[in-house]
């Protein structure tokens, strides 16, 4: 067996190595998915890694040279978040770093000279300030029945968390939404062929630096998907199963709901999900049902 | 490398086009057609594309977007000229505003025929762009890998 200092470190080795195969592979089920609930055949499960080998290979035309440095630290703490995240770390570091990537992304936005650019950056801003409450109510959530902000703590509690905290993993499925770029919360950048405002937040990155942020949305896809593992941590069965399940269900609702604008998007992730996670949470504490592992 | 070949993002644009050739491009991406299966994405962005698909016969007032639009696409880059009026200005070729021909702005590599031209027929044209698009690729890695890796400190 792995000696027990060495475990975490191998776990985010594991995890950066996987992480971008993993991601890509799901994003390229996710495009496939979707081609056949709009009555197509849909493009090859690897084409997201042929687009960005593809942005790889073409010259990569900066508006501004800060551009390099602002998506390089987009992937990184992306990297970073998810490396804490797998490795057992504290999940506030870990929305910490989270957030963090989101503004570097924000910052390269506003560092073009596009209007186009910058409406996509106010928008990638607005989503920010939508999900952001939410997650932290989740990691808060994760603490109230396991007494831990520790991902290692909460993944080994043998406490099935999704019976205490139902209304949390809801409002947490509404902003994953947000999260993974899917209509109806798709207004700052959308991975389908219709566009919002050009292409919102990525308007004026192409080539290499285009591809990156693809990698980092791979690296994002894999950790945004290890939350929910975390709910359902106690049994790893039903862990995947309910991965696969809220899956679909968010391509679902990407195929069958049209994109709002982002009064109602801040409206659902703020009245409905946070509502719902408050509470979640207040009836825990209300009932003192908090438990030690 | 083949990836160009397996990932042609489209930019489309219309330069005073009666419209008859760009719904037989959008209708390339419809269900019946499906350009997606071969990893063809309209993106609406030239940044992002790789080949222009431009329709029309080109006038005094669209030429300069045009062109923005063409020095916008990273190389390499590909244009295909769609219907008559792109490939030769058309019936609106002795027009007084009209500079017949999108080959008059910027160069075009593949021209598709048609008025308007077929989606199969455009499909072809772009199936033919790819040959070029790799080309223009070998030929881009000859010059010195300092265009493809070093271009943004250039600019």
């Amino acid at each position: 067996m792995i000696p027990e200092p060495y475990a975490p470190i191998l776990y985010a080795l594991v995890y950066i190595l996987v992480a971008p195969l993993l991601g890509g592979l799901i994003a390229g089920i996710d495009r496939k998915v979707t081609a056949r609930m709009q009555g197509r055949v849909g493009p090859p499960i690897l084409q997201p890694f042929y687009d960005v080998g593809k942005l790889f290979e073409k010259e990569n035309p900066l508006v501004t040279a800060s551009q390099n440095f602002y998506v390089l630290s987009y992937v990184v703490f992306m990297v970073v978040a998810g490396a804490l995240f797998f490795s057992g770390g504290d999940m506030l570091l870990v929305i910490f770093a989270f957030t963090l990537s989101h503004i570097f992304i924000v910052l390269g936005a506003y560092a073009s000279y596009s209007p186009y650019s910058h409406v996509g950056a106010e928008r990638e801003l607005l989503q920010i300030i939508a999900y952001e409450p939410m997650i932290i109510l989740t990691a808060v959530g994760m603490y109230m029945v396991t007494k831990s902000f520790f991902v290692s703590t909460i993944i080994a509690s043998s406490v099935p968390i999704i019976l205490y905290l139902p209304g949390v993993f809801i409002g947490y499925l509404i902003v994953l939404t947000i999260k993974l770029r899917k209509s109806p919360f798709d207004i700052s950048t959308s991975h389908h062929a219709h566009q919002e405002i050009v292409k919102g937040v990525t308007t004026d990155f192409a080539g290499p630096n285009f591809a990156k942020i693809e990698i980092a949305h791979w690296y994002e896809y894999v950790f945004l998907l290890g939350v929910i593992w975390l709910f359902f941590a106690w049994n790893p069965l039903i862990a995947v199963a309910a991965i696969i399940v809220a899956y679909f269900l968010e391509i679902l609702i990407d195929n069958t709901i049209s994109r709002v604008k982002w009064q109602l998007m801040l409206r659902t992730a703020w009245i409905i999900a946070g509502a719902l996670g408050i509470v979640n949470l207040g009836v825990l504490y209300y009932l003192g049902m908090v438990v030690v592992p | 490398m083949t990836y160009l070949q397996k990932s042609p993002w489209i930019v489309h644009y219309n330069a005073s086009s009666c419209n008859g050739c760009d719904i037989e491009i959008l209708a390339a991406l419809t269900p019946v057609f499906d350009v997606e299966r071969f990893g063809i994405v309209n993106t609406g962005n030239p940044k992002h594309a790789d080949i222009l698909l431009c329709t029309g016969s080109v006038n005094e007032q669209n030429k300069v977007p045009l062109k923005n639009v063409y020095d916008q696409i990273p190389e390499p880059k590909v244009v295909i000229a769609i219907g008559i009026c792109a490939s030769s200005g058309g019936i609106f070729r002795e027009c007084y505003n009209v500079s017949g021909g999108i080959d008059k702005i910027i160069p075009v590599d593949v021209w598709v025929p048609g008025c308007a031209a077929r989606p199969e027929s455009i499909i072809d044209g772009v199936v033919t762009a790819l040959g070029i698009l790799e080309q223009k690729r070998a030929k881009m890695l000859e010059q010195g890998s300092s265009d493809s890796t070093k271009a943004g400190e250039t600019v």
